[in-house]
């Protein structure tokens, strides 16, 4: 009987986070600690020319001094990328070395040349700004449209051109025929540009080497310790990994950002040892903006060609995406995997062909951020489903119903095989629509919005519905794409004598409430008190080998492998309670916290089991002491959310500026633990969208510098910008995980930017305006009105 | 980000300040709410060697009414300005200016003396000043002087002040019956800072746009007044179509810098929507 899960419960880890009482990887003072600071170039393209330290060097309190030349002399390899993606010629990906610090060239701004390492903070940035480093400016290419030109800067010497690798998906042949016999074909060509991920904790690292055992500690703002300890470990410092434990306290918000392995993690560590000190650095608020991975930079052409019905015919298209300078963890992923495998949306479109140039720029580097890859495979058909409803004259949610796959529930059903690769695990999804076009009054719509424009009001309405791939993955299939990593995950279940249990997860909370939603299910499953349930994350001294949180997997994946270990300490449990109660184990029920035995109301709790597990003295022959194990899940499938957003838009017509008024969501994330959990995930994600589409975006100019470098100007969603949102579920179980959970962490962020797009677009389309490019500041919309009404 | 090193200050009377000021001279700045000041000495664009801290003068943060006049000294915060009663009865539109100004941190540390001296060509302020034809007070050991807020903006960061000097005092002409003001801004959605922000005066005497007073911030290197608007409308009928074609002369003479979030040609019409709005507001408030 459940008793905690699918119930709203308050997350168990916010009154430490809303007290103060967090432990944030800034919080941890060692003794002996001394303080790094990074210096970084200005320059987005340059030459070093040299390097001198030594007035830092004569400041009281400053330890030491180091270059890229002393890590270079050491041997340490540069940050490696973990996902390997091939031209379509058959090429090796081409991967440049990303160095620790830089020894010859600067390739964007903020491209570490050296630290300083003192006594305290203050010291240090007193000392960093009397390092004279000499650069030789040298020109830049910062946009990803220009840098496949000809005479475009080179970011990497050694390589031939600014192409990192190109990859295509899809059947070109068969695409191209569907076009020819197309009744109406739709393009759009966009920029989906860069976004910062502005974690609200700045990443943070402390490297702490121990001379006395030979052993190194990094504590690290993460969102995947094991992952940073193989990649550091074995890639970059070479280092033993028995003799290497990272520890990732708590971590103030990641979004993606915190799941690579970044430079200044090995320079902490390596540094240490040389200083035989522990050493922090932690991030300044301007450092993140331009060292934190960014997310996104397509430059996109698309096109969809439908029959005289409205019935999809075909989809390709070509994005060239940015890498930035370097190739950051997970970025090859990103364009590819997570995006052209996402072209089938969830309609029935028979043909799919599309080409991604992945490149290099002179900016920083761009891998995953909230939904990575799949938010732009949604923003291109989404934008196009309700582009193309208008040219057709179509309702834009008749033009989706026309299209939908049909419902497959994954178990008497097959799943659906697409155009791209994947096959999708159980999908309804027209109710979706249908409830959503409900909440939201959709058949008055259009009276209202022409009565406002007749009152010189313009308000629109956009529509997004989606599907989306979560749950990563299973590692054969990755492994197959390029991952150098499987994508399972760990867990121990470990009953304590007392029957109290704790459960060490390979997933890392990053502000996801695992805390919470895991303790719920493991309550449940043993009939015992949520309390009585302690769930512990982040150290890899403590942890099984696991593969971290990130793309909607922690209880899909994480959570399934907590079950499996349930299910070995139900099946011990029940040996040891047929002793106990001198019964056969087959007639045997647990419920309500005990093995009881069929039609008698002979029974014996959990806890004494586990009790007796551990005080053996009357216990079955054969049998081992202990209620303790360990499990590892790798997933049989992807998981597919899927949902329906709509959004109702003003646009002040004087001004330009986008009021959303209304904001309505209907999500299926498979089965739920925790409905508030699941709402917060998607007010979250939601407002993120909104963000991308209205107001943040990071820019460079054509030299290379960020224009968006601080809280000033780069704009951030805030409470006050946004609706009510109302948000509620159809729920479809995943058929292959033993949770039927599907993953909730990005589906807001994937749905909610093209909706809002299609909705001011929708505003202003008796106009004659048919795009717009993100964000949609006032003076962009103001100016596509102009031109529209030809001013 | 720390600061570079420096020396801490807190002067307790207007004396002790210019004593201060005195002795420590171009080595010091001045600490009024630091909500300029405190970030630029973070990122180290800003390394004084001396702090002044005025926070600790109680007679630089009184609000009072003198002479048909309201005079706010130089350390009163926004919220002080807010939520004044004084301030609120005789120039209201500098009420609600206060309040519109940041976040609800920023009013309760920020301080008028201190936005009019950093002189931000997008501080809200500026315009109001011009527009409230307010007279700045600046003390130094010689005494006080008092400066017409249209003789104190010089350029971008640059004001009357002169060495030794401080802001003590912004007086306010309270507004008769029969004439209105109004702030309008329209604000950068990250910073909150006016991109176009508008203040504008007008008595209304018999139906007739009278003293009529139109002033920028945001637009270009300084607040401005703009004679063009004031002049179209001077003398005309008070209604919305004179309101409407006046507005539409908004900066017409002066060069306006855009950046990347507002181009000069969006500028420019911006500035039209808020000079109609503050002109319509000052003229209603006017003739209620």
């Amino acid at each position: 009987m459940s008793t905690v899960v699918g119930k709203p419960i308050r997350r168990v880890e916010d009154k430490r986070f809303i007290t103060g009482q967090g432990r944030y990887t800034d919080d941890i003072k060692l003794h002996g600690m001394t303080y790094a600071v990074i210096i970084r170039s200005p320059y987005a393209h340059a030459r070093i020319k040299s390097i001198d330290a030594s007035a830092a060097l004569k400041i009281k309190g400053v330890v030491a001094v180091f270059t890229g030349k002393d890590i270079e002399a050491d041997g340490m390899g540069g940050i490696p990328t973990g996902w390997q993606v091939n031209l379509i010629n058959g090429e090796t990906m081409r991967e440049p070395k990303h160095p620790i610090l830089c020894t010859d060239k600067v390739r964007h701004v903020g491209d570490g040349v050296a630290v300083v390492i003192a006594e305290d903070l203050a010291i240090a940035e007193d000392a960093a700004e009397l390092v004279q480093v000499n650069y030789e400016p040298l020109p830049a290419v910062a946009q990803v449209r220009d840098a496949l030109a000809a005479n475009a800067p080179k970011v990497h010497d050694e390589l031939p051109d600014n192409l990192a690798f190109d990859w295509n998906i899809g059947d070109k042949e068969k695409t191209d025929a569907a076009f020819a016999t197309a009744h109406h074909v739709t393009t759009l060509e966009f920029y989906n540009q860069r976004l910062v991920p502005n974690a609200i904790e700045p990443r943070s690292a402390i490297g702490h080497y121990e001379e006395g055992r030979d052993f190194y500690t990094l504590y690290t703002s993460t969102q995947n310790p094991h992952l940073i300890r193989l990649l550091m470990s074995a890639f970059v410092l070479q280092l033993p990994e028995h003799k290497v434990r990272v520890v990732g306290s708590d971590v103030g918000g990641g979004f993606g950002s915190k799941i690579f392995h970044y430079a200044e993690e090995a320079l902490v560590t390596w540094a240490s040892k040389k200083i035989k000190r522990p050493i922090k650095w932690t991030a300044a608020r301007s450092e993140s903006f331009v060292t934190d991975a960014h997310g996104r930079d397509h430059q996109t052409t698309v096109s969809m060609a439908f029959d005289k019905d409205g019935k999809i015919l075909g989809l390709r298209g070509h994005t060239i995406a940015g890498m930035g300078a370097y190739l950051s963890t997970f970025a090859p992923a990103v364009p590819t995997y997570l995006h052209g495998t996402l072209l089938q949306g969830l309609y029935t479109t028979p043909a799919i062909y599309y080409k991604v140039d992945a490149v290099f720029t002179h900016t920083t580097a761009v891998d995953a951020y909230r939904g990575a890859g799949r938010p732009e495979a949604t923003y291109l058909l989404e934008r196009l489903m309700d582009t193309a409803a208008r040219e057709m004259k179509i309702d834009p949610a008749e033009l989706r119903f026309k299209n939908f796959i049909p419902p497959f529930d994954g178990v008497t059903q097959p799943g659906y095989q697409t155009q791209v690769a994947l096959q999708y695990d159980s999908g309804n999804y027209a109710p979706t629509l249908h409830k959503a076009l409900e909440i939201i009054d959709y058949k008055n719509f259009r009276k209202r919005q022409e009565e406002a424009r007749k009152n010189g009001k313009f308000i629109g309405i956009g529509f997004s519905t989606f599907v989306e791939a979560c749950g990563i993955a299973p590692s054969a299939v990755v492994g197959s794409l390029g991952a150098r990593a499987g994508l399972y995950e760990s867990a121990i279940v470990r009953v304590q004598p007392t029957g109290k249990v704790s459960v060490y997860t390979g997933s890392h909370s990053h502000g996801q409430g695992h805390e919470t939603t895991f303790a719920q299910i493991v309550a449940d499953s043993f009939g015992i008190p949520m309390e009585d349930v302690e769930i512990v994350h982040g150290d890899t001294e403590q942890i099984p080998f696991g593969m971290g949180t990130y793309g909607s997997r922690s209880l899909a994946v994480g959570g399934s492998a907590i079950m499996k270990s349930i299910d070995k300490i139900k099946e011990k449990g029940a040996k040891i309670a047929a002793h106990l109660l001198e019964a056969n184990e087959a007639d045997l029920v647990f419920a309500e916290g005990k093995w009881t035995v069929k039609g008698t109301d002979k029974s014996i709790p959990f806890q004494q089991v586990a009790l007796t597990a551990y005080v053996p003295h009357n216990y079955p022959a054969g049998l081992e002491p202990g209620l303790d194990f360990s499990s590892f899940y790798d997933p049989l499938n992807f998981t597919f959310p899927f949902g329906a957003h709509i959004a109702e838009v003003e646009v002040e017509a004087e001004t330009g500026e986008v009021k959303v008024t209304r904001y309505v969501s209907v999500d299926d994330v498979g089965t739920i633990i925790n409905p508030m959990i699941v709402e917060g995930q998607l007010h979250g994600g939601i407002a993120q969208g909104i963000g991308q589409a209205l107001y943040e975006g990071a820019f460079y100019d054509e030299s290379g510098q960020l224009l968006q470098g601080t809280y000033m100007d780069y704009t951030m969603p805030r409470a006050d910008n946004l609706p009510m949102f109302e948000h509620s579920t159809t729920v479809t179980p995943c058929p292959h995980n033993p949770l039927g959970a599907k993953g909730a962490g990005e589906a807001g962020t994937i749905a909610s930017t093209p909706t809002i797009v299609n909705a001011i677009v929708d505003a202003l389309s008796h106009l004659g305006v048919s795009n717009l490019e993100m964000p949609c500041t006032p003076a962009r919309v103001w100016s596509a009105i102009q031109t529209a009404k030809g001013n | 980000m720390l600061p570079a090193s420096f020396d801490y200050h807190r002067a307790t009377s207007v004396a002790d300040a210019l004593g201060m000021l005195g002795s420590l001279g171009d080595e010091a700045k001045i600490l009024a709410g630091g909500h300029s000041l405190i970030p630029a000495l973070k990122l180290r664009l800003s390394k004084p060697a001396h702090l002044i801290d005025l926070n600790a003068i109680p007679e630089l943060r009184s609000i009072t009414r003198q002479n048909g006049h309201i005079v706010v000294g130089a350390m009163a915060t926004h919220t002080a300005v807010q939520t004044s009663d004084i301030v609120r009865s005789a120039v209201p539109f500098i009420a609600d200016l206060a309040g519109s100004i940041g976040d609800a941190s920023v009013r309760n540390r920020g301080t008028i003396g201190g936005v009019i001296a950093h002189a931000d060509p997008r501080a809200d302020y500026p315009a109001a000043l011009l527009a409230a034809d307010a007279t700045v007070v600046l003390t130094s050991k010689s005494g006080s002087r008092n400066v017409k807020a249209d003789d104190f903006f010089v350029d971008m960061f640059t004001t009357a002040l002169a060495e030794g000097e401080l802001v003590t005092e912004i007086h306010f002409p309270a507004l008769a019956k029969g004439t209105g003001a109004s702030y309008q801004k329209f604000s950068h959605p990250a910073s909150r800072y006016a991109i176009v922000g508008c203040a504008a005066r007008v008595t209304v005497e018999g139906g007739v746009c009278k003293n009529v007073r139109v002033a920028f911030t945001g637009l270009t290197e300084k607040a401005f007044r703009d004679n063009g608007v004031e002049s179209a409308l001077e003398g005309k009928p008070a209604n919305e179509a004179t309101i409407q074609a006046a507005a539409l002369l908004a900066a017409k003479s002066i060069e306006v810098t855009g950046d990347s979030f507002a181009d000069e040609a969006y500028r420019r019409h911006i500035a039209t929507v808020q000079a109609r709005k503050a002109l319509l507001a000052a003229v209603a408030a006017a003739t209620k």
